[in-house]
């Protein structure tokens, strides 16, 4: 029994190396790449001239709105339909269902050909303004959360019995105004603040739709980054990694005590 | 010496939690004898050991005169049923009965006739092919069973297998458990912790609490003689009344101020002269009785249906007024024209001498009696 | 599961009296606005690009574009896609599998398994621009790995090896295809009782006669629909191949090309190529849900 054992010790040290040597390859890289020949020591002087660099907090700032405008929209757009589709059409399951799907089947590059190709002319050239760009992005990003953030929310409502909810609430008088408030939402605390957490990762992360519309977010900016400068793109790429541990960890905060179902699409 | 003999047998956890101690146990070729105890007494673990999942901190198992407690369990040819069935489900049911043949490389054809022998046996004729996540949990349970057979194991070992189903499924269930046992004459050990189940099931029962063994004995041993105050309260439903010695010799003893008379006394009595008094339910009716039997006054206290019982529940004392608090329960047959009494009305029950046997000193000053047990 | 369709008590949801068809047509005004939100950003555009596909620039119906994926540029996009998404399908789902059950069954501590779940769901999340510079900050040309293999001796860039290669991409893919198959095989893993086991023991198997009858075959579902659904991963990844580089001909980057400039001079035909895409990603998901609905037959 022993021997299987050190077997797996050997597949985990294996996996942990393939997973730490690139973080740790950026991480040297992004103090000047000491290692190299020739190079002067360690410095921390590319994370300054990123934290000073107006570049990086403007595509920061930006994919952050961009990010909570997105979870409103989608939680606007998906709580009701998800409580509508569970408590009073409930023939229209499937109907939605598949589509939350279709993100799967058409990805972020190709979503982004046919909304450019779609919104450039007729009546609604969203591709001509800033504005419209924005609103354009906002939408691609809400349809890339369907899956998980529809997901996320009819899990929610089928673990607390909504329905039973619901008609206690009406029983006892109260309109719709608080049940929303003060029934559905609250219970849906969990489920939506994960959702909301692992959205923002991905539109802070996302490049495709970002770049292909032309919007100055963070994503594109790192990209632009990479292939100008030497060490800054490092530092970003370490200063991204920690904040997508962030959100991870503030998902694993929220969900303790209950199973989180972490969500993979996004970036790739 | 037994056929499945457990010598010793020690189970110790880390960090020094003793789950079994001391077992020791006999079981003859052919007997079906029970674990009986309630949850987290080792009677599983114990289970578990003889299996092979589980090793013993120290002591021996035999089967059949060899040792086998160092042996790994797929080399000790026990069956075991499990209490979740365990059945394979990537398997039909035909599959899963011959898993164990086809692992030791019998001929497909003698595998196949021996899964149709099977199949008949536990009623599942040409449901052969079906999957477990097809069948309902008695089905599944008798699928687990037929596994556990095929291999024609020396001893046969039962994990609580009814636990998870209906009452009425149980109860036809076990019959036919015991109907196959008995046919095969196969030595069964059969954990449970109901005790109905291993009192109707066994031809011994062992009762179990925190890691011991508090009693071997058959079925009726351990009703109607039990030997310690735990055994007596698990088996059965029991009325436990504090009372104080008047004479050792004769057994004749005070209960709430009235004397009876009880059948053993022994140096049970505690420091203050008081013992723990036990009264079967069965044992006591209503009214005067015939001569020589105890008798007791009492008022009612209330009266339950119980479908084929009434289980009427009597506070001893005269009505004199004072504080009495004993209270007792007498159990009586339902009949048609059965007049029950009324609450608050004066009553007095009666029972033979062997009905009331001491356990053993009292248990503390606090309760004068209690009623403890299972639920008929 | 599908809620039943009955109808819903008088007390509680105020409901019209019913009426065949009535009732059930003002209910779905509910789910309105989701629907007017995904016909207008996903369904159109999906639909104009389907259009298109079966159009020539002058506007005539035809199959032309789709006869004309035939093109060895196109072929050769779609060959090398399928080369790499296959590739990273297989790896990531064997190794990802292998690294799932030793943290799980393999006797590891307890916290490793955590820590696993836990960065499994961070890198899955890293995938894109920061992984492909990350990689190149470890193979490229002054990366750390290069580096050390110089400082004994062996010098890769000499080599025909270059993480700017196909061979590079699939390397940096395994990144994000490691963690997605530990995070969906983990419960499946985790869900293979003890008591089978101890079942199979019982019945004198042997540890391989238990993964060759029992584990496995409950196992392989799960496993072949993860691997399915890290194919499709792969197949429509952009950001990645892109930052690492914007030359190899695969279809993501054939798409790309093709937004930016009209580089297969037929933008109908760049509709076909879209098309073929969402081709292989249906196929993909459909055979992913096939599997998993298999596999929740033993979930009972």
């Amino acid at each position: 029994m022993k021997g299987t054992k050190l077997a797996w010790w050997i597949v985990f040290l294996i996996g942990a190396l393939y997973f730490f040597v690139p973080l740790i390859a950026t991480f040297i890289y992004s103090l000047g790449n000491p290692i190299a020949p020739g190079a002067p020591p360690p410095t921390f002087q590319a994370y300054g001239e990123i934290l000073n660099s107006s570049d990086f907090w403007g595509a920061l700032g930006y994919s952050f709105i961009i990010g909570i405008i997105t979870i409103i929209v989608s939680i606007g757009l998906l709580m009701p339909t998800a409580y509508w589709v569970r408590l009073r059409v409930p023939r229209a399951r499937p109907l939605v269902e598949f589509i939350t799907l279709l993100p799967f089947v058409i990805p972020p590059i190709i979503l982004v050909f046919g909304l450019i190709q779609t919104f450039s002319t007729g009546p609604l050239p969203l591709t001509n303004t800033d504005m419209g760009l924005n609103v354009l992005l906002v939408a691609g990003y809400t349809v890339l959360s369907f899956p998980y953030m529809y997901r996320a929310v009819d899990t929610g409502l089928q673990a607390t019995d909504i329905r039973s909810l619901t008609e206690a609430a009406q029983s006892l008088g109260a309109g719709w105004t608080r049940i929303i408030l003060r029934v559905i939402l609250p219970n849906l605390r969990v489920a939506l603040l994960s959702g909301a957490f692992l959205t923002l990762a991905i539109v802070i992360g996302e490049f495709t739709i970002a770049s292909f519309l032309a919007r100055p977010a963070f994503g594109p900016y790192l990209q632009l980054l990479g292939t100008n400068a030497a060490y800054e793109p490092a530092a970003v790429t370490i200063i991204s990694f920690g904040l997508t541990w962030l959100a991870m960890i503030m998902i694993a905060f929220i969900g303790r005590g209950g199973r989180t179902r972490v969500a993979v699409t996004g970036a790739r | 010496m037994g056929f499945l003999t457990l010598t010793n047998i020690q189970k110790h956890f880390a960090g020094g939690v003793a789950a079994v101690e001391n077992f020791n146990l006999d079981v003859d070729r052919g007997e079906f004898v029970s674990f009986l105890g309630p949850s987290g007494c080792g009677k599983t673990t114990t289970l578990r050991m003889i299996a092979g999942f589980e090793r013993p901190t120290s002591g021996t198992i035999t089967v059949d005169g060899k040792e086998i407690s160092n042996k790994p369990p797929n080399q000790r040819n026990v069956g075991m049923v499990f209490q979740s069935y365990a059945l394979f489900p990537n398997m039909s049911v035909a599959d899963n009965i011959g898993f164990g043949l086809k692992v030791r490389r019998r001929p497909k054809q003698d595998i196949a006739k021996r899964v149709a022998e099977l199949l008949t046996m536990i009623n599942l004729e040409g449901r052969g092919d079906r999957y477990p996540w097809q069948l309902s949990g008695g089905q599944q349970q008798r699928v687990a069973l037929a596994r556990a057979l095929a291999i024609e194991p020396q001893v046969l070992l039962l994990d609580e297998p009814l636990s998870a189903l209906d009452a009425k499924i149980r109860i036809n269930l076990r019959k036919e458990i015991r109907a196959i046992q008995r046919q095969l004459g196969i030595t069964t050990v059969y954990v449970t912790h109901d005790q109905e189940e291993a009192l109707s099931l066994s031809d011994r029962v062992v009762v179990m609490s925190d890691g011991r063994i508090e009693q071997i004995g058959t079925p009726s041993q351990i009703y109607n003689f039990p030997a310690t105050t735990f055994v007596a309260s698990f088996v059965g439903t029991l009325n436990l009344v504090n009372a104080g010695v008047v004479d050792a010799s004769t057994g004749r003893l005070s209960v709430d101020g009235q004397e009876i008379l009880a059948s053993n006394v022994g140096g049970a009595a505690s420091q203050d002269g008081r013992v723990t008094l036990a009264l079967r339910p069965e044992g006591i009716s209503l009214g005067e009785g015939s001569d020589g039997s105890n008798r007791l006054r009492g008022s009612v206290e209330d009266v339950n249906f119980l479908g084929s019982i009434v289980r009427i529940r009597v506070r001893l004392g005269k009505d004199d007024g004072a504080e009495h608090e004993a209270i007792v329960a007498l159990d009586t047959f339902n009949e048609p024209h059965l007049k029950v009494p009324d609450v608050g009305e004066a009553v007095t029950i009666s029972f033979p001498r062997e009905a009331a046997f001491v356990l053993g000193a009292a248990r503390g000053a606090a309760a004068p009696a209690a009623e403890v047990g299972a639920e008929v | 599961m599908s809620e039943s369709d009955v109808a819903l008590p008088a007390i509680g949801l105020d409901e019209p009296p019913a009426r065949p068809g009535r009732r059930v047509s003002w209910a779905w005004l509910g789910i309105v606005p989701f629907l007017a939100f995904a016909a207008a950003f996903l369904i159109i555009p999906t639909f104009y690009l389907v259009n298109g596909s079966f159009h020539t620039e002058s506007g005539e119906v035809t199959l032309q574009n789709y006869i004309d994926l035939g093109q060895p540029t196109v072929v050769e996009a779609f060959r090398a896609s399928i080369e790499i998404s296959l590739v990273t399908a297989v790896i990531g789902g064997l190794f990802g599998f292998l690294l799932a059950y030793a943290v799980i069954r393999g006797g590891l501590p307890g916290i490793l398994g955590a820590a696993l779940m836990t960065f499994s769901g961070v890198a899955s999340n890293f995938a894109g621009v920061p992984l492909a510079l990350a990689f190149t900050f470890t193979l490229g040309a002054t990366g750390l790995i290069t580096v050390l293999l110089k400082q004994v001796g062996i010098d890769i860039t000499q080599s025909d090896f270059t993480i700017f290669s196909k061979l590079g991409l699939e390397i940096a893919y395994l990144y994000f295809q490691f963690p997605l198959m530990v995070l969906i095989i983990a419960p499946a893993i985790a869900g293979l009782k003890t008591e089978w086991r101890e079942a199979s023991e019982n019945m004198g198997a042997s540890s391989y006669q238990y993964w060759r009858h029992i584990a496995l075959p409950i196992l392989t579902p799960t496993l072949l629909g993860t691997m399915i659904l890290l194919f499709g991963n792969s197949f429509g990844a952009q950001a990645t191949a892109y930052t690492l580089t914007g030359e190899i001909n695969i279809v993501t980057l054939l798409v790309t090309r093709q937004i930016n400039g009209d580089v297969l001079n037929n933008i109908n035909l760049g509709y076909a190529v879209a098309m073929g895409m969402v081709g292989v990603m249906g196929v993909t998901i459909l055979a992913y849900l096939w599997l998993q609905r298999r596999a929740a037959r033993w979930q009972r």
